[in-house]
């Protein structure tokens, strides 16, 4: 891994040049998504043009036109609600923590799951321009939110190509655990 | 000898609270600020660098912009330090609340109390046993706040270890960080409780995360080295950077009992104190 990747929305096939630790920027513009939105989109229909798009899970703070906070969610919340928006042709998809193995292999060939830094609020915040919104009846946290984003730091969590980063960080860990402790009864899997 | 508690120190009290809460969401505290520095400085892996980076970037916006430093503003936890004279009593703990109440709606903060069974917001960060009060004897009037965010409480854990097996205390804290991963937004500063009862461990690993982490003693360093040899890394990602700190509080114990528990914190580690105006 050399440099940093520029990337912007819509993507296309460039996202399967990407590998799971590669640093990219993202500009463009992308939709913000939790459990609501997505059970919402599902049943109703997606609001926006889904070829290309990337989905952030993310519910922010918003003070009228403007995005005040807008870190990342956890997104294995949303493992078992994303097969439908990667079908469509969604290409990338932002969170933290990244998403369960089920996703690694929906992710193959087409799509790639993009890692924003826990907790970073304010960072956020100050590389984003809001645009729009669909289903504001949904709360201010659950709403569809468009946002143009300025070359936001993310780094490729899980890649086109069954790569997961952070599957293969944890089993290390607690490998490492298993053999460091392993003449002691534990509970570690 | 009991010192009023007139409005005039129930107002300052509740002016306390909001300011050391709006303080603690905006600007980590030094101690803290300093040890992501320094594992900035330290840390090999080129993602990890990356996220530290962005962490460090992250807490220079908030303060700038006077911003949230993340969009989990916590559940309030408060620890109130009592000069001799001064009862605790219902009038306090409701001027407490009504400092959480102004600051949810000044900053703003996130409303995140809730029932625990229906799931209903109360709307304003407080709700029965919440903001959770602690109390202790001091010289001053002091409140402290640590708003304590969801992500990383989540995967606390408590154990009542074999007394006979003492070598598992250290199991046991670095075992809570493999089985966490990624999940509580490394890295992480770890509160460990060894000792009293069952509540009170929790209580002392809760404690233990208001210590500063720019000084550990040699236990603490080596429960520190052997979490970071799991590398996890900043958010999971991998590297050298899984935990800021340890700090360990201790009691006493039942001689049959081997209490352990580890209170996990995010690299948010925000707290604050100001002194009660007016007191004396």
């Amino acid at each position: 891994m050399t440099g940093v990747t520029e990337l912007r929305t819509p993507l296309g096939e460039e996202v399967l040049t990407l590998r799971a630790g590669d640093r990219v920027t993202l500009s463009g513009t992308v939709y913000t998504a939790r459990d609501e939105a997505h059970l919402r989109m599902q049943r109703e229909g997606i609001p926006f043009d889904p070829r290309g798009a990337v989905v952030y899970h993310c519910g922010p703070v918003v003070a009228g036109d403007r995005i005040v906070a807008a870190g990342p969610t956890t997104s294995a919340r949303m493992d078992a609600l994303t097969g439908f928006l990667l079908d469509a042709g969604v290409r990338g998809i932002i969170g933290k923590g990244g998403m369960g193995k089920g996703v690694v292999e929906l992710l193959r060939g087409r799509a790639v799951y993009l890692a924003f830094t826990g907790g970073c609020a304010a960072l956020a915040a100050s590389r984003m321009r809001l645009v729009g919104v669909y289903f504001p009846d949904l709360g201010m946290a659950e709403a569809v939110w468009a946002i143009e984003l300025d070359q936001l730091p993310l780094v490729v969590g899980m890649d086109a190509h069954g790569n997961d980063l952070f599957g293969r960080v944890w089993e290390e860990a607690k490998a490492q655990c298993r053999a460091r402790f392993h003449n002691s009864p534990g509970s570690t899997p | 000898m009991h010192r009023s508690q007139g409005p005039a120190l129930l107002a300052a009290v509740a002016e306390a609270t909001a300011e050391a809460l709006s303080e603690a969401e905006i600007r980590l505290p030094e101690d803290v600020e300093k040890a992501i520095r320094a594992a900035y400085g330290r840390e090999h892996n080129p993602v990890a660098r990356g996220e530290l980076g962005n962490i460090l970037a992250n807490i220079a916006l908030a303060g700038e912009g006077r911003t949230l430093l993340c969009q989990d503003t916590g559940i309030p936890v408060i620890y109130l330090t009592l000069p001799p004279g001064l009862p605790y009593t219902k009038d306090l703990e409701e001027a407490v609340a009504r400092g959480v109440r102004m600051a949810t709606e000044k900053v703003p903060l996130r409303p995140n109390a809730v029932d625990p069974c229906t799931r209903e917001n109360t709307g304003d960060n407080t709700g029965p046993g919440i903001p959770a009060i602690h109390v202790k004897p001091g010289e001053t009037f002091a409140v402290t706040v640590l708003p304590k965010g969801a992500g990383s409480e989540n995967v606390s854990r408590l154990g009542m270890l074999l007394p006979t097996r003492r070598a598992d205390v250290e199991r046991f804290i670095v075992e809570t960080v493999a089985l966490a991963g990624g999940r509580p937004c490394p890295p992480v500063i770890l509160g460990v409780g060894i000792g009293s009862t069952f509540d009170g461990v929790a209580a002392l690993a809760k404690e233990a995360l208001l210590l500063p982490v720019d000084d550990m003693d040699p236990f603490e360093r080596q429960l520190c080295d052997a979490v970071n040899a799991l590398g996890i890394g900043p958010m999971g990602l991998g590297g050298d950077t899984t935990a800021l700190a340890v700090k360990v509080k201790k009691a006493a114990c039942h001689t049959a009992s081997l209490p352990v528990a580890v209170n996990v914190q995010c690299w948010a580690c925000r707290r604050a104190t100001r002194v009660v105006e007016g007191w004396r």
